[in-house]
């Protein structure tokens, strides 16, 4: 389907189209199988000026917006969501400092991003803090000129590759969810180390560890916008990137409709292709028509979201759930329609469907989300 | 530094068609690329350019929408493009087709590296990279596989051969060939699209370059081509199966076939 995109739009589709197939999808294999970080492929979607997208353009960036973003990462998605996650969480890790940060923070930090030298992370989660973000444990003591965190980051994507973190800590618990406020911490900092890579059910290519502040001492100026505005710019931070993991789900569905259909025409079986029997015609069609409503969502999400609205949390979680949950659907579909050979690890469908399933828990689990899709609708209907 | 990179438009290989009537190249419907070992010439020309600063002009010789590979190159990091195009240039050979290159270079002005691809994959000569350098009388080393230095002053490279390779060391100017083992080409860039969809590219006749008419195009090439023809179809071929005894057996009774 034809979504008008503009002609900046198109290039953007074209580069990352270029990457996906020639540096991620011949690669994906072995990184999955090894564990392994993509650092080269990285380093070329640096030079390919992704990392610019979502930056502003007086810090060397592109200064793209919602939807920019989105069909990248759709296109990087479809070759391994493990290297495009370790992609999303580095625009996850600057999207506070693109918020919220002063202009000296945004020089310092966003323009070495663009230009693709360094990435970031963004550290949140917590072993007791998951969904409930109020759980979290970190905290962050002004010390003379220095802040002094403590605490345990969990699962944090990027956890020992990235230069740059950005992570949410405690400042006053006496305030609830007014005490929380966000640092950058840079790699190699006093105090601060990461924790060994986490062994993953899938995206095995993107790496995940704890971060560990002990006594971590850092300067009073990496404090990223007011004190105890953490949260409000954790949750717009959120509302903003969500999309883009929607976008790894259509990324995901994109390219097992294209497996599923090309297996289905070339597997003979009683005398014909399969495609020719209904019972899979069915299965590939709804495949096909989940996969275009999402994107569908998507996209208009994310063009919303451009503009700003006041329903933007809404909107955003919308769009996660539908695309998340198409993507574990149609990887299940896509291995159910290669049967035996769906199951192996010599076709690529079983990888998508492990991958898969962290769409639906990372970046606020879906039922997360429909609590927010829920609450906004009780609030709107009080109104009424 | 002032690096020229010689690029050519071809069809994409894995389109290749003869058409049957004039046992030419079918070109028509057929999707064009840019040579792929000039590829690799430009991304160590772009290379060669981040390292030590300068321009990078990429040069083709070729019909008006050649410039699609021209704009591609500056999307990738090339600073200006230069086309040179004119239907008295078609049906050139290597030599006419060097010695026009020859005049553009000359055109362009200084230079202090030529980058070529070894060969175009729709020619297959590698004639024109030297030909090129023997026009310009500068000299010229073919089948570079890595550069493993280079300065304002000179080049350290490995030059490719049948058993291992060479290390050559050389002056500018200096015309190369390159091997894709060179390096991997990168993906154009956001920033590099944007500007190859406003860059002007310069557009070369065969009068603003004062070629000679007796020495471009079908007129001007020593060389003719009198006849293309596929190969002659293989003959028949079988795979014998079993074990040794019935492969030997099999084996036997086919060729007693041909007493």
């Amino acid at each position: 389907m034809d979504y008008f995109l503009t002609e900046e739009q198109e290039m953007i589709v074209d580069i990352a189209r270029q990457i996906t197939d020639e540096k991620i999808i011949p690669n994906r294999a072995e990184l999955d199988e090894k564990d392994e970080f993509p650092r080269e492929i990285l380093k070329s979607m640096g030079q390919a000026d992704l990392f610019a997208i979502p930056i502003p353009e007086e810090y060397g960036g592109f200064g793209g917006g919602c939807l920019d973003i989105v069909l990248a990462l759709e296109q990087l998605g479809r070759g391994c969501i493990g290297v495009a996650t370790a992609f999303a969480a580095s625009a996850l890790g600057i999207y506070p400092i693109i918020i919220a940060g002063s202009d000296e923070m945004k020089k310092k930090y966003l323009t070495p991003v663009a230009a693709g030298e360094k990435f970031a992370a963004f550290g949140l989660t917590e072993a007791n803090a998951g969904s409930d973000a109020s759980g979290i444990q970190t905290t962050a003591v002004l010390d003379g000129d220095e802040w002094l965190l403590n605490g345990t980051k969990q699962w944090i994507t990027n956890g020992g590759e990235a230069q740059i973190y950005t992570v949410i800590a405690i400042t006053d618990r006496s305030k609830g969810a007014r005490g929380a406020s966000i640092f950058v911490v840079e790699e190699g900092d006093p105090g601060f180390s990461c924790g060994p890579k986490e062994k993953k059910m899938g995206i095995r290519a993107s790496s995940t560890t704890e971060l560990i502040f002990k006594d971590c001492r850092i300067p009073k100026d990496r404090l990223v916008g007011r004190k105890g505005t953490g949260f409000i710019t954790v949750m717009k931070t959120l509302d903003s990137s969500r999309p883009g993991i929607a976008a790894l789900g259509l990324g995901i569905g994109q390219a097992c409709v294209d497996e599923a259909a090309t297996y289905a025409k070339q597997r003979v079986q009683f005398g014909k292709p399969i495609i020719a029997f209904q019972a899979v015609q069915h299965l590939l069609a709804d495949m096909a028509i989940q996969l275009e409503a999402s994107r569908a969502l998507v996209y208009s999400s994310a063009k919303h979201i451009d503009a700003h609205p006041k329903d933007m949390s809404k909107v955003s979680s919308m769009c996660k759930v539908m695309a998340t949950d198409m993507a574990m659907k149609v990887s299940t579909d896509a291995v159910q329609v290669m049967g035996g050979y769906g199951y192996m690890r010599e076709y690529p469908v079983e990888k998508m469907m492990r991958d898969a399933k962290i769409l639906q828990i990372y970046e606020g689990t879906n039922q997360v989300q429909r609590n927010v899709v829920g609450q906004e609708l009780n609030k709107e209907y009080s109104r009424k | 530094m002032k690096i020229i990179v010689c690029i050519k438009q071809v069809p994409d290989a894995k389109d290749v068609r003869l058409d049957p009537e004039t046992n030419t190249l079918a070109r028509e419907g057929v999707q064009s690329i840019m040579n792929p070992y000039d590829q690799h010439a430009l991304e160590e020309a772009v290379r060669l350019k981040e390292q030590l600063g300068g321009e990078v002009t990429v040069l083709s010789m070729g019909p008006p929408q050649a410039e699609e590979v021209l704009r591609q190159a500056i999307s990738c990091g090339a600073d200006r493009g230069v086309l040179i195009s004119d239907r008295a240039f078609a049906g050139a050979d290597t030599w006419a087709t060097s010695y026009t290159l020859a005049k553009a270079v000359n055109k362009i002005g200084d230079f202090d590296l030529i980058l070529c691809g070894k060969q175009a994959i729709d020619g297959d000569t590698a004639q024109v990279g030297p030909g090129l350098a023997i026009q310009l009388e500068i000299p010229f080393i073919t089948c570079i596989q890595k550069v493993r230095e280079a300065d304002e002053k000179h080049l350290v490279m490995e030059r490719m051969m049948d058993d291992g390779y060479d290390v050559v060391s050389v002056q500018y100017p200096v015309l190369l060939t390159v091997v894709k083992d060179l390096n991997e080409p990168r993906v154009p860039s956001l920033k590099g699209k944007m500007k190859s969809k406003k860059a002007k590219i310069e557009m070369l006749t065969a009068a603003d370059v004062g070629a000679d008419a007796a020495c471009i195009g079908l007129a001007g090439s020593p060389t003719q081509v009198v006849d293309v023809f596929p190969p002659p179809p293989r003959g028949e071929r079988a795979i014998l199966t079993g074990n040794i005894d019935e492969q030997v057996e099999q084996l036997v009774a086919k060729l007693a076939t041909y007493l």
